[in-house]
């Protein structure tokens, strides 16, 4: 599975972009998974209010499951226009 | 419907025209523009936007689907830049296109608020203290609330 990071999550992060195995059943679970790597993954997934969530380029709720899902990205709130 | 996300500046005089060209029976015509603000004290050194390519054409065209569906509009364009910009830089422009206005002010108001919170744009700002990435406004969210 594809996993991308925006704005500041990405710097968090430390990285754009990275591709993981997964058997994670939902965004949440996800979420556990990847703040148990590092700490890096801790500071950035700390305050989950503050994330934005997309499944396949649709934006959802941590609740979502990820079955059959190509690409979740993480983001803070989308400030356009 | 035309959607374009790019880096390069746009001329919004030649974009308005072209659009009302393309227009047939439409008796009003509105644009919007947002431009890249100065920032009070140090003065802003540039804005850096980073968008999700892929989502963010489709969140777009996503948004002016539902505007049309609302409103009868002739047409709808939505371009957005992102990447390196600096204060008086326009960031994005909307047009829409009705018979009568009320429709096409309507559409471009919602096209607005949509693309504040639902198109995946984040903006970077630079000075000489630092950098700080903008933080979404409560109010830009509540104003979703209307619609």
């Amino acid at each position: 599975m594809d996993i991308l990071y925006f704005a500041w999550v990405r710097e968090r992060v430390g990285l754009p972009r990275e591709r993981i195995e997964t058997t994670a059943a939902t965004v949440a679970d996800l979420v556990e998974e990847l703040r148990a790597r590092e700490e890096r993954y801790a500071a950035a997934f700390a305050d989950l209010s503050a994330l934005r969530v997309a499944v396949d380029q649709e934006l959802t709720d941590f609740d979502a499951p990820l079955a059959g899902a190509r690409e979740v990205a993480f983001f803070p709130p989308m400030t356009g226009g | 419907m035309t959607i374009r996300v790019q880096s390069s500046p746009f001329d919004v005089g030649a974009e308005t025209s072209d659009f009302a060209a393309a227009q047939t029976g439409m008796g009003a015509i509105v644009t919007f523009t947002g431009v890249v603000r100065d920032l009070p004290g140090d003065g802003l050194e540039r804005m850096e936007i980073e968008h999700y390519p892929g989502m963010t054409e489709k969140a777009l065209a996503a948004i002016a689907d539902q505007a049309q569906t609302r409103w009868s509009l002739g047409g709808v364009l939505i371009i957005h830049r992102y990447g390196t910009l600096r204060a008086g830089d326009q960031i994005m422009m909307v047009a829409t296109a009705s018979k009568h206005r009320a429709h096409a002010f309507e559409a471009a108001d919602f096209l607005m608020d949509y693309l504040k919170s639902r198109a995946p744009f984040w903006k970077k700002e630079y000075t000489r203290s630092g950098a700080e990435w903008v933080a979404s406004k409560d109010e830009d969210e509540a104003a979703l609330t209307r619609w």
